[in-house]
């Protein structure tokens, strides 16, 4: 199975097992800049499979909120395990796209983005407006179980962050194989030419679809990952529309090169986040701004063109 | 019956500073081919700069009409200014990039600017209630309407009349139309497209700060309130339909409306009642109530 | 030989404008027929319904005994009949080798199979041999953004046949093609077609192409279909020669090298 160890999958195994060794030596907030990456990264990397098709979501935090929620949903309803919560999450955002996706796999370019942004908003409206599910404060998490298994404090933060690795890993090969596969090949198609490809037997619009669908999936995993990390669960930092502008902003830093630049931008994008609010909190969003548009300016193609172009340096 | 005139009333007006705001936004779409997030900006800095203006002309005791054209020169000094900034120094570089990235930057110049309006005026509101008061109020059917909000929708009226004139009987109009129709035989034609892009931007800026500045008045200015109306405002310029400046009017009469009943009807859908409704509108007319669909030739 | 294709009393209007009045064809197995007609006589509209693209407004159409009408552009392709078009149609960011993997990932696989590798050696070998079959495999790696105008529309056609159809549609494969290039492009698509067998019919303006290829000859005129004959005949006919052949000297032919 050569295929299963492409240089991709190692690469990511490699740096999952790094990141584990590394958790006995960084303190708890470098543990927190890292499970924030991982969720907003796998968001980031949902939106990564519809980019590759043209399309981008100003709404994805309507999957972001959906899997959170599902996930507090499971934990106070149902079971209070880890695992269980991530299903939840899942079938709650892989669900509502499923259904959202039968009327925008019909939308292309700026339509299908504000249509997007249009439903998530909705959500938030009806989050924010609905005292069952916390109103604007939201509703907590606690630490979740492990297969029955209770962690205590810090332990449990430990065990939250060796459970998204693993998850996070799971996730990133699965994408990496399916863009190497028939439907992740028809990216390009939906984009340049779906004319071509009904004419070759295939349907733009249920393309659009499995893509959606999967995308929502990733973003509700990380709406699950970042509730468990932050222990809440609230309209405003998970629902509104600036969150999903976030998660277009990785997207973009990141560029289409490759499933592990989307951690590596979230990763880029938590610390300049952090910084900025830490050394000046009053002017983070200008901060982040200048930051986006410095990328765009000057890094078109995402922090993997700086990565592709390093590596051919080397090699000439 | 007296609610149903509320509703239309408080519709209306509400419908009026929208229209001042989606109106430039969807030109700009249609000439520039850019969705313009930062529009919002525009309109909270015309709001604040009315409300500081207005507020510090009072405590002078100054002659009272000068609160109204504090609100025109505002409007027209953020346009001028914010439009010259953001087109000359960032959109000019990007009109041939993705339009998914354009509206990305000017997200990003919007998260800026959101920063540099606290910068200037801090966390606090401003009130600049003082040009409502000057007009009064008429007694209608039993009910109180501010003359000040009335004469917002008698603006807005006139606006929409005059762009409609301007559009459809002046070279300028028609050239503008031109770029709208085809970029690149418009310019092969000789017209300026970078001066059309330059004009219609700075126009579109100046119809947002208007909306905000002439909304001051009536609200306590405070952090946060570009945020809101940017998202209302796509909204509005969806549902009628990308580029249309009818559109633009009857988007913003039937957001402005439908929000004004769910506010006195039904509260608690008054967050997202326009999401709805543009989410109904796009499953029916994907384009928009005004864009024609056009097919593809193969 | 049997009827691959059977064309009953179709019809098309376009608001007041008839873009197929009463069109009635049968297409034989292996038959290369040529499509002829004056610009808007109805041509592409015929193509474009029978490939599913247009709904007639009325009329039957029956691929080997099968009601094809209404049926959506990609289960007609599944079905068995394929096009090409007058301006190729192909992903332009990818190179040649990408687009005819793509276009055989599609064919070939369905359901789950679709998330598997779509790159596998057997795959890449019919591949190959496809881009050999029409002679393209010195540009394998080259994007199609970047191909020769010729190259481009032999990609296009390659494309359209990776299903093995019964029925081929050509759009004026030669539209956009220099005078010098070619017959040597029709030779490279009609041998291909011949060695899977194809039944073919292409819109074509050029009538030394219709002359040395075509077994037989439709010409549209405003969206009838007022001759049907083998092409010695066809192209002699007299209502032919007024309606169709004197209009296509008038037409100027787009730039040669586009």
């Amino acid at each position: 199975m050569s295929r299963l160890a492409d240089r991709t999958v190692i690469g990511l195994s490699i740096s999952a097992v790094v990141l584990m060794a590394l958790a006995a030596l960084i303190p708890n907030w470098m543990l927190f800049i890292f499970l924030q990456s991982f969720a907003r990264g796998a968001v980031a990397l949902g939106l990564l499979v519809l980019w590759r098709s043209g399309l981008i979501s100003f709404g994805h935090a309507l999957y972001f909120a959906a899997g959170a929620y599902g996930a507090v949903f499971m934990q106070r309803m149902i079971a209070n395990d880890a695992f269980a919560m991530v299903a939840a999450g899942l079938i709650a955002s892989g669900a509502l796209a499923f259904l959202l996706g039968f009327l925008l796999r019909q939308y292309r370019g700026i339509f299908f983005a504000l249509l997007n942004m249009a439903f998530s908003m909705v959500l938030w409206g009806l989050l924010a407006k609905t005292e069952a599910l916390g109103s604007t404060d939201g509703l907590s998490i606690v630490a979740p179980r492990f297969f029955g298994m209770v962690f205590a404090g810090d332990q449990s933060k430990l065990a939250i962050y060796f459970f998204a690795i693993v998850l996070t890993w799971m996730f990133s090969v699965a994408v990496h194989l399916y863009m190497k596969s028939t439907l992740g090949a028809m990216s390009t198609a939906v984009r340049e030419n779906e004319i071509r490809l009904e004419y070759l037997g295939y349907s733009a619009h249920r393309a659009v679809h499995v893509k959606y669908v999967i995308s929502a999936l990733l973003a509700g995993f990380g709406g699950v990952l970042m509730g468990m990390t932050v222990g809440i669960v609230d309209p405003d930092s998970m629902a509104y529309w600036t969150v999903s502008g976030e998660f277009v902003f990785i997207t973009i830093l990141s560029g289409t090169g490759n499933v592990a630049a989307t951690y590596i931008g979230a990763f880029v994008f938590e610390i300049i986040r952090s910084l900025a609010f830490q050394y000046s909190p009053k002017l983070w969003q200008l901060i982040m701004g200048g930051a986006l548009l410095l990328i765009i300016m000057f890094l078109p193609n995402g922090l993997w063109s700086v990565m592709a172009r390093l590596r051919k340096a080397r090699a000439s | 019956m007296q609610l149903a005139a509320v509703i239309l009333v408080d519709g209306l007006v509400y419908a009026s500073y929208l229209f001042m705001v989606a109106v430039g936004l969807t030109v700009i779409f249609g000439v520039q081919r850019v969705l313009n997030t930062a529009h919002g900006s525009f309109f909270a800095f015309g709001a604040y700069l009315a409300a500081m203006l207005i507020g510090a002309w009072y405590k002078a005791g100054w002659p009272a009409y000068g609160g109204f054209l504090i609100i025109v020169v505002s409007a027209a000094v953020v346009g001028i200014v914010l439009g010259l900034i953001i087109e000359r120094c960032l959109l000019k570089y990007l009109y041939d990039r993705d339009e998914h990235i354009v509206v990305l930057a000017t997200f990003a110049a919007f998260l800026a600017l959101e920063d540099v309006i606290l910068l200037i005026w801090g966390t606090d509101p401003y009130y600049a209630i003082q040009p409502v008061q000057e007009l009064g109020a008429t007694q209608i059917a039993g009910l109180k309407f501010d003359n000040y909000n009335l004469s917002m929708i008698a603006i807005s009226g006139v606006l929409a009349l005059s762009l409609w004139y301007a559009l459809r009987r002046t070279t300028w109009g028609k050239m503008l139309l031109a770029v709208i129709y085809d970029r690149e035989v418009s310019r092969a034609m000789g017209i300026n497209v970078t001066a059309v892009f330059l004009i219609t931007f700075i126009l579109g800026s100046i119809l947002a700060a208007l909306g905000g500045a002439y909304l001051a008045p009536t609200i306590s200015v405070l952090p946060g309130i570009g945020v809101e109306v940017i998202v209302i405002a796509f909204a509005v310029v969806v549902i009628g339909g990308m580029g249309s400046i009818p559109g633009a009017l009857i988007g913003a009469v039937i957001v402005g409306i439908s929000r004004a009943a769910a506010v006195h009807l039904l509260p608690s859908i008054e967050l997202f009642v326009i999401y709805i409704i543009m989410a109904g509108v796009l499953i029916f007319r994907p384009e928009g109530l005004f864009v024609p669909v056009k097919a593809r030739r193969i | 030989m049997s009827t691959v294709l059977d064309v009953r009393a179709l019809h098309k209007t376009f608001g007041g404008v008839v873009a197929a009045a009463n069109i009635n064809v049968s297409i034989a197995e292996g038959e290369t027929i040529g499509v002829i007609g004056a610009n808007g006589a109805g041509k592409t509209t015929f193509v474009n319904m029978v490939t599913g693209y247009l709904k007639p407004s009325a009329g039957a159409i029956e691929f080997l005994g099968k009601n094809i009408v209404g049926l959506r552009p990609r289960d007609i392709t599944k079905l068995g009949v394929c096009r090409s078009f007058q301006v190729a149609q192909v992903f332009t960011s990818e190179t040649v080798f990408e687009n005819l993997l793509i276009a055989y990932g599609i064919a070939e696989e369905r359901g789950w199979g679709l998330l598997r590798h779509i790159d596998n050696a057997p795959r890449a070998k019919r591949v190959e041999a496809h881009l050999a079959r029409y002679k393209i495999s010195e540009y394998r790696d080259v994007r199609a953004t970047a191909l020769p105008q010729g190259v481009r529309k032999l990609l296009d056609i390659a494309m359209a046949t990776v299903r093995k159809p019964k029925l081929l549609m050509l759009d004026e494969p030669t539209s956009g093609i220099s005078v010098e290039e070619k017959f040597g492009i029709m030779d490279i698509i009609m041998a291909a077609l011949r060695e899977e067998k194809t039944t073919v019919l292409f819109i074509e303006h050029d009538m030394e192409i219709v002359e040395r290829y075509v077994s037989r000859v439709l010409a549209f005129y405003q969206g009838e279909i007022i001759c049907d004959a083998p092409a010695a005949i066809a192209l002699q006919d007299p209502k032919v020669k007024e309606f169709v052949i004197g209009q296509e000297r008038h037409r100027t032919r787009g730039p040669v090298h586009a």
